[in-house]
């Protein structure tokens, strides 16, 4: 179980309450497994994380875990055990830009 | 009793407008959304219950919400917007090629006949289809395989087709406009395109008088004339009475022909409706008094409808998609502003009175009519 921590706006989108939600993954997460899981359970996010075709992450989404910026870790790099463990979670970060 | 629906798309939400069929007293739902940037809502014409909206943001891309009860409540549907085959080309600002990229969903139009069957107007400029109520969408791509594609490039808004006409006698045909690549028609349902630019001049391109490259703001359509329509260019007000084949200039004595909305009298067809915008660089008001200007003549002549509107200190602007009408008796008139507000005239332009005033600045507007 990995936990995901979404933007606000994300949630309202997938209708989801509190800060975070919950994802099951088989073996050990990677970047590209856990947005394949949230996109399983919240079909409605597919396209607003990650391109729909290309799978490159949207320029103004960040991914972070562990006080580590993720986002330009290639699609299959392992993610931290504190996070495959559920001691940490999975932060999609919305950039803090515009008006 | 019949009533009005005001389906309102703002920079950071939609609202939903509604009154009865005497638009004395109106009630404002919203924000929808809230945040997000609703370029458009519409309704189905054939079950009014059924709207669409297109919600985009540049963080998280782009939405396609549908609602069956009026916008009571919304469900997400499909936003997989991908071009046809190899995408190509367009032209950049500064003349270079530049990769068609999907950016959002300007323009919804639904079917005239079916609620199921939506078209989307987009930028980097194409069109789209959705027969399943938009849980599917794919690319109609005759219009930018027409060849001038490569040629196309965009307005300071981004290259967006904005508008989307069907004929109400020939569903097969269809007219759309592109910002700035000019007017097309199709008579064969979409499979193939003509550019319908004949008479526009722009003195902003190389060759004021191209085929293709002139920045069409608007075009708009009385459904028992579906073979005349009107054009708000970048500069110039234009009309045309053999579909498109060729286009003259009606901007008479309006003070400035640039703007962006252009609309026409429910029930009068020769009766259009005109913002005045000071350009090409200020984008408000003429003098700072907003004015709507209406030609009972099918232009050349127009008239400034004033009663109710800011007539000193005002430089809000009014965005091409920001203008409807009703079509209750008297005919209602409905325009959005960059201000946020929302006005209404339900006397055909007489008196104008603010539905709201403070909402997100106003993207589009669009009037149901409600029996």
């Amino acid at each position: 179980m990995v936990r995901v921590v979404l933007p606000a706006h994300l949630r309202t989108l997938a209708r989801v309450g509190g800060d975070e939600v919950q994802v099951q993954l088989n073996g050990r997460p990677t970047l590209r497994a856990v947005l394949d899981a949230i996109e399983a359970s919240y079909p409605m996010l597919r396209g607003a994380i990650r391109d729909h075709v290309t799978e490159k992450r949207r320029p103004f989404v960040r991914f972070f875990a562990c006080e580590q910026d993720l986002s330009h870790e290639l699609p299959d790099t392992p993610l931290p055990e504190a996070v495959a463990s559920g001691a940490e979670p999975f932060l999609v970060v919305g950039a803090t830009a515009g008006g | 009793m019949s009533g009005v629906r005001v389906l309102v798309g703002t920079r950071k939400g939609a609202f939903i407008l509604t009154a009865d069929g005497k638009r004395e007293r109106w009630e404002v739902n919203g924000p929808l959304f809230g945040g997000w940037e609703l370029y458009h809502l519409k309704g189905s014409p054939v079950d009014p219950n059924r709207l669409y909206a297109s919600q985009s943001s540049g963080w998280f891309g782009q939405v396609i919400q549908r609602s069956s009860d009026g916008g009571k409540t919304w469900e997400t549907v499909g936003n997989k917007f991908v071009y046809d085959g190899v995408p190509g080309t367009h032209q950049w600002y500064d003349g270079t090629p530049h990769p068609w990229e999907f950016k959002r969903v300007w323009h919804l139009e639904p079917s005239l006949n079916d609620p199921d069957t939506v078209y989307a107007g987009v930028e980097d400029a194409a069109l789209f289809r959705t027969t399943d109520g938009g849980q599917n969408w794919s690319e109609m791509p005759g219009l930018r395989g027409h060849g001038s594609g490569p040629h196309w490039a965009p307005g300071a808004g981004g290259l967006c087709l904005h508008t989307i006409l069907i004929d109400p006698s020939n569903p097969k045909r269809m007219f759309i406009a592109i910002s700035a690549a000019g007017a097309f028609r199709t008579e064969d349902g979409g499979t193939t395109w003509q550019p319908i630019n004949k008479g526009l001049r722009s003195q902003h391109i190389p060759n004021p008088e191209a085929e293709v490259g002139h920045c069409v703001h608007r075009l708009a359509m009385h459904r028992s004339r579906p073979g005349t329509l009107f054009m708000q260019k970048h500069w110039d007000v234009m009309r045309t009475d053999n579909s498109g084949d060729q286009w003259t200039e009606v901007s008479g004595n309006l003070p400035t022909d640039f703007g962006f909305v252009i609309d026409v009298h429910a029930h009068q067809p020769e009766t259009i409706y005109v913002v005045p915008i000071k350009s090409d660089s200020e984008h408000y008001p003429p003098d700072g008094k907003l004015r709507v200007f209406r030609s009972r003549t099918g232009g050349n002549e127009w008239e400034a409808l004033t009663n109710g509107l800011p007539q000193k200190d005002c430089y809000v602007n009014v965005l091409r998609d920001a203008m409807s009408v009703d079509s209750l008796d008297t005919c209602g008139i409905y325009f959005g502003t960059t201000g946020g507000q929302v006005y209404a005239s339900p006397d055909g332009g007489d008196n104008w009175t603010a539905i709201v005033r403070d909402l997100p600045p106003v993207v589009s507007v669009e009037a149901q009519t409600l029996s």
